[in-house]
């Protein structure tokens, strides 16, 4: 919803919260994951529940919320308060402020007071996280603390002892060395936000003497917004692709009419310069695993030229895709994804023209379109949408960009064989396929969470369920890893099933497209059958249930030799497979284990 | 602007903030007589009012508030 996206509206927000939360369910085009959120307050949340609802469901995840009473945020989570209990929360946020520092060092504390006044606080927030996850298993998301509104010291209160501003920043070090060393602990940058908001307002006093909270009221949607971000990045729902216009986007005039030497990018000029902050940054995207592509009127050749200028800081072998032509730009991003097997939702289109914007948003919903503003404001708009959120930055992500270069290869390579079979032997491709190890958990929730199109049931697991059913003993797991001679495509696939005496019922399988037609899929059922006869099993249960985006694999199991068994009206099927005695591997290509 | 058009001006907000155009306020209501008007709806009500008049209450004004004739009469002396 327009309403909704970043840059946005915030006293509109407000205004409109109850009619806009209407049109949000009422849209039936949307199928909603649902959570259960609870929310543990030190200070009022009533305003902030309502605004991360917002912009949960604008995210396609409908929440219902548990509250802690007002300041009880620890008393709930430590002492098992029986409704959160039964509540049985999938998400646990903590939302504290600085107004939950208790006991602040004062101007006669010497060096030990002040750090044991430290301890004491930090041991009691870590305490609550470590019972937190003990109890329920679930991601943690942990407010930082701001800087306070007043400083007896001064200019100093950061740097002597006993100042406030130092301790907020000693109390936020702590918090994030155990973020650090804690995978479903996420903090929520509260203390960025209010900089960015503006402290002074941000801490208004009448917001908390009034009403307890801690966080000025017109300021809740952005840090909600902010809570929605961390939430929809650790649910798979993180942009993928930045898609970019060229001229007046990536460099200042227009190539094809000023000429390449005379387009504004580089260090001689103040537009130049603005320009290259930009590219600059657009690099740095591509470090943390976001693809770039080009979708821009202009004649292929002489667009190529403006990244072959020696200032130009993005070079023509950054991007994944190159569209320079005088088709429709809707039609160029499908095709995009298309070709790098991606829904066209996981793009974000960049365009200094609003008429190309407004055909992106009417013709293909889901893809975001930012209002970038003017050049100088390019980098905050994109940065503070958080289109691009990172909760974890795995190894993966970091070669994306390299995988998606390695395909491209391996599609060259293709042309080259006419016998497909003769193709995928010259990959010299190596799988490993096992039971699931804990270095591949994140990776492994990571993926049944975005995976859409290559997935039979759609069920979503957060990483501390992929953990319990690992561990759970009546369960038959596996990943797939791929490699080949032009790259490690890391964790592609994922088969969770539960044993029920002699039989198996699938509960998960999916692949990533980015390897599809390897016969993974075919490595991946051998494994299972053979994983299967070791456990005693003689019968395999498939289901499959359709969803928008899942048609590819709708006879999936039929092809693996299961028998259909029933079918709803819904179109959920169910499939048998009897193991032969003599079972005989599908797969031939790839090298397993 | 008169007493009349800061009270219209309120009422539409009012039937904005609830998403409900049968409301109808007086100078005597107050928030009880108003479906879903609790501490929470106050305060989005209170920013509202400041935004789109572009005034700004005190604390004193806010706790003091009593019905929506007084309201209007806090609004007025701001906007004079």
């Amino acid at each position: 919803m327009r309403e909704l996206e970043y840059p946005f509206d915030s006293e509109f927000i407000r205004k409109k919260r109850i009619k806009l939360r209407k049109q949000l369910l009422a849209d039936e085009s949307v199928k909603f994951i649902e959570k259960r959120i609870a929310i543990l307050g030190g200070s009022t949340t009533s305003e902030i529940k309502n605004m991360i609802e917002l912009f949960l469901l604008n995210n396609g995840i409908k929440p219902s919320f548990y509250e802690s009473e007002y300041n009880k945020f620890y008393e709930d989570g430590m002492f098992d308060n029986p409704e959160l209990v039964e509540f049985d929360p999938e998400i646990i946020y903590i939302h504290t402020s600085n107004r939950n520092i208790t006991d602040w060092p004062t101007v006669a504390d010497g060096e030990d007071t002040v750090k044991a006044l430290l301890d004491a606080q930090l041991g009691k927030f870590v305490g609550l996280w470590e019972h937190l996850f003990e109890k329920y298993h679930c991601p943690i998301i942990q407010n930082n603390f701001e800087m306070p509104f007043y400083r007896l010291l001064g200019n100093q209160d950061a740097v002597m002892l006993q100042g406030r501003s130092r301790f907020v920043n000693l109390m936020n070090e702590g918090i994030y060395d155990y973020a650090r060393s804690h995978e479903n602990f996420f903090i929520h940058d509260i203390n960025y936000e209010s900089a960015t908001y503006g402290l002074a307002e941000w801490s208004n006093p009448l917001y908390w003497h009034m009403y307890k909270y801690a966080v000025a009221v017109p300021a809740i949607p952005y840090t909600a917004y902010g809570v929605a971000t961390i939430i929809k990045s650790f649910l798979g729902k993180n942009k993928k692709v930045l898609a970019l216009d060229l001229d007046n986007t990536l460099w200042g005039g227009v190539i094809g009419d000023d000429g390449v030497e005379n387009i504004e990018i580089g260090q001689e000029t103040s537009l130049g310069q603005t320009y290259s902050e930009f590219q600059n940054y657009v690099k740095e995207q591509k470090q943390i695993g976001t693809l770039l592509t080009v979708i821009t009127k202009n004649n292929d050749d002489v667009a190529r030229t403006g990244f072959e200028r020696p200032d130009s800081v993005l070079k023509i072998d950054d991007f994944v895709s190159f569209k320079a032509n005088w088709d429709p730009k809707d039609r160029n991003l499908v095709e995009e994804a298309n070709e790098l097997n991606l829904l066209p939702e996981s793009f974000v289109f960049v365009d200094d023209n609003p008429a190309e914007r407004e055909i992106i948003r009417q013709s293909i919903p889901g893809v975001a379109v930012p209002e970038i503003g003017n050049v100088e404001e390019y980098i905050q708009t994109i940065d503070r949408a958080g289109y691009f959120e990172v909760t974890k930055l795995s190894a993966d992500d970091m070669k994306r960009n390299e995988m998606y270069a390695a395909n491209a290869k391996r599609n060259i390579a293709q042309a080259s064989f006419t016998d497909y079979g003769e193709y995928l032997k010259s990959l010299e491709m190596i799988g490993t396929i096992k039971p699931f190890e804990d270095i591949y958990m994140s990776r492994i929730a990571q993926l049944s969470n975005k995976s859409n199109q290559f997935n039979l049931t759609t069920h979503r697991y957060t990483q501390a369920e992929i953990e319990e059913i690992a561990a759970s003993g009546n369960h038959i797991t596996l990943y797939g890893k791929l490699e080949d001679k032009f790259g490690d495509n890391g964790v592609v696939s994922v088969v969770i099933g539960e044993v029920k005496s002699d039989e198996l019922h699938m509960d998960l399988w999916l692949m990533s497209c980015r390897v599809l037609k390897r016969d993974m899929e075919f490595a991946m059922m051998d494994e299972l059958v053979s994983a299967c006869k070791a456990h005693g099993i003689t019968k395999i249960f498939g289901y499959y249930y359709p969803t928008a985006k899942n048609a590819m694999v709708k006879d999936f199991y039929g092809i693996q030799g299961f028998e259909k068994i029933a079918e709803d009206q819904e179109g959920n099927t169910t499939w048998q497979f009897n193991i032969p005695q003599a079972y005989e591997n599908k797969n031939k290509a790839i090298k397993v284990n | 602007m008169t007493r009349e058009e800061v009270l219209a001006k309120v009422n539409e907000i009012i039937q904005e903030v609830f998403d409900d155009e049968d409301i109808q306020v007086t100078d005597a209501t107050v928030a009880s007589d108003v479906d879903g008007w609790d501490s929470l709806m106050h305060i989005t009500l209170i920013g509202t009012i400041e935004d789109e008049f572009d005034i700004k209450f005190a604390m004193k004004d806010v706790v003091g508030m009593k019905n929506v004739g007084q309201m209007v009469d806090l609004i007025l002396e701001q906007l004079d």
